[in-house]
């Protein structure tokens, strides 16, 4: 999965889609997760991290990270990265 | 750089819910620093807002309306320009700019310089005309018919699925969900701005805007594309932010070069889910939001004075992405003698 060209990110995970002109609000670990996914990391490298650093489990880890893509994936702001599966 | 002496006038004072251009274009030329100007406003209305903004207009002339005939506007033009000078005349309604692409070349003799459509292209992007101008530039636009009479109302549905949408031929648009709505907005636009009422498809989408100015030669001078986060009963749009859509600025590109626009324009346009572009309305003049190009760096109006001089104009290369308006209402308080002073003598 990988983050659309030109979407910007504020340090307070504040999100603007200068295609669409739509903008969102990020809690801290979604905004995590969407730095990583403008890094270009990937789904398995994203979840190594966040289970190193938060106290969870690989399974909800997982549950909740795929129910955020989904939505990422509605509104538009990410692109299915054909490397990565 | 000398700054040019100009004398400007401009229609559209109406800074009300439902604004015209006239004041946000005088706004912007008098902030663009190039020009030494005087403001002379043109208003058909003794209550338009821009009447009594001193700040940004230094002498009011009421002018007749459009439906009156050129022949007593131009009278009133050549008194206006007896005592002012007029160097750029920016007329700034739909509705008066049939008269005044006519009287250009008269406006001219008298010294007072326009940038506007030729009369052809004005025609070809009207709402009637829509369906054969996408045909013959390739542009996708709603299916539409005139309609006169409400007998045709009743046969619609062989053409068109409900919703569809009732516009004006000028302004006005109102979705309708049954016969009886088409109807009831049919009486609604005809008395206001008369015959024939447009019956177009409903597009299903996002709304999605361009200003442009466009050299008469092809080129595109400036173009930004918006998006409206707020839009009032009217419709109109009350907060926007500009987009960066590389297909919403080619559909402009494309659309100048083969009419070879001259002046400004505004492109409405649906964008679908699936990302396409319709083309609903072209405005053959700059919109009310024009200030939010300015703020993002494009100054089409400050542009559009210097190609009516003739002066050479370099085209905008790039504009500010997420950069947003807000409108605001403000309260004037204005003395008596002021309005008396338009109201018998025709002039502030």
């Amino acid at each position: 999965m990988k983050l659309k060209k030109n979407i910007a990110i504020s340090e307070s995970g504040f999100v603007f889609d200068p295609n669409s002109g739509e903008s969102y609000s990020l809690n801290p670990i979604g905004a995590e997760i969407i730095e990583l996914l403008k890094l270009e990391k990937k789904s398995d490298e994203i979840q190594t991290t966040m289970l190193k650093k938060y106290d969870t489990d690989a399974a909800s880890f997982e549950r909740y990270y795929y129910d955020f893509i989904h939505i990422l994936e509605q509104y538009g702001l990410v692109e299915k990265d054909t490397s990565q599966g | 750089m000398n700054k040019i002496k100009l004398t400007l006038a401009a229609t559209g004072l109406n800074n009300t819910d439902n604004p015209g251009p006239g004041i946000p274009v005088i706004r912007s030329i008098k902030e663009s620093g190039d020009f030494d100007v005087r403001v002379i406003g043109l208003a058909y209305e003794t209550l338009e807002p821009g009447i009594y903004m001193h700040d940004l207009v230094d002498k009011v002339y009421q002018v007749p309306y459009p439906s009156e005939g050129s022949d007593s506007l131009i009278k009133r033009l050549e008194f206006i320009n007896s005592v002012e000078n007029i160097n750029v005349l920016i007329p700034n309604f739909d509705a008066e700019l049939y008269t005044f692409i006519k009287s250009s070349a008269m406006l001219e003799k008298m010294g007072i310089h326009t940038f506007l459509p030729t009369l052809e292209q004005l025609e070809q992007r009207h709402k009637v005309n829509l369906p054969e101008f996408g045909k013959q530039y390739q542009i996708d636009v709603p299916q539409s018919k005139p309609i006169l009479n409400h007998s045709e109302i009743l046969s619609l549905h062989d053409d068109f699925d409900y919703p569809l949408m009732v516009k004006g031929k000028f302004y006005d648009a109102y979705i309708a969900y049954n016969e009886e709505q088409v109807k009831m907005h049919f009486n609604k636009i005809s008395a206001k701005w008369g015959l024939p009422i447009i019956i177009q498809e409903f597009v299903k989408g996002t709304e999605v805007n361009v200003i442009a100015l466009g050299d008469g030669k092809g080129n595109t001078v400036g173009a930004v594309p918006m998006r409206k986060q707020y839009i009032t009963d009217k419709g109109k749009a009350w907060g926007g932010i500009t987009l960066a859509d590389e297909n919403m600025l080619a559909l402009t590109h494309r659309i100048i070069k083969a009419t070879k626009w001259r002046g400004g324009m505004e492109l409405e346009l649906i964008k679908t889910t699936k990302n396409e572009l319709y083309v609903i309305e072209i405005n053959p003049r700059i919109p009310a939001w024009v200030y939010l190009a300015v703020g993002a760096g494009q100054n089409l109006p400050a542009a559009l004075v210097k190609l009516a001089l003739g002066y050479p104009v370099k085209p905008f290369e790039k504009y500010d992405i997420g950069k947003m308006f807000v409108r605001y209402s403000w309260d004037m308080i204005v003395g008596l003698n002021e309005f008396e002073s338009l109201s018998t003598k025709g002039e502030l």
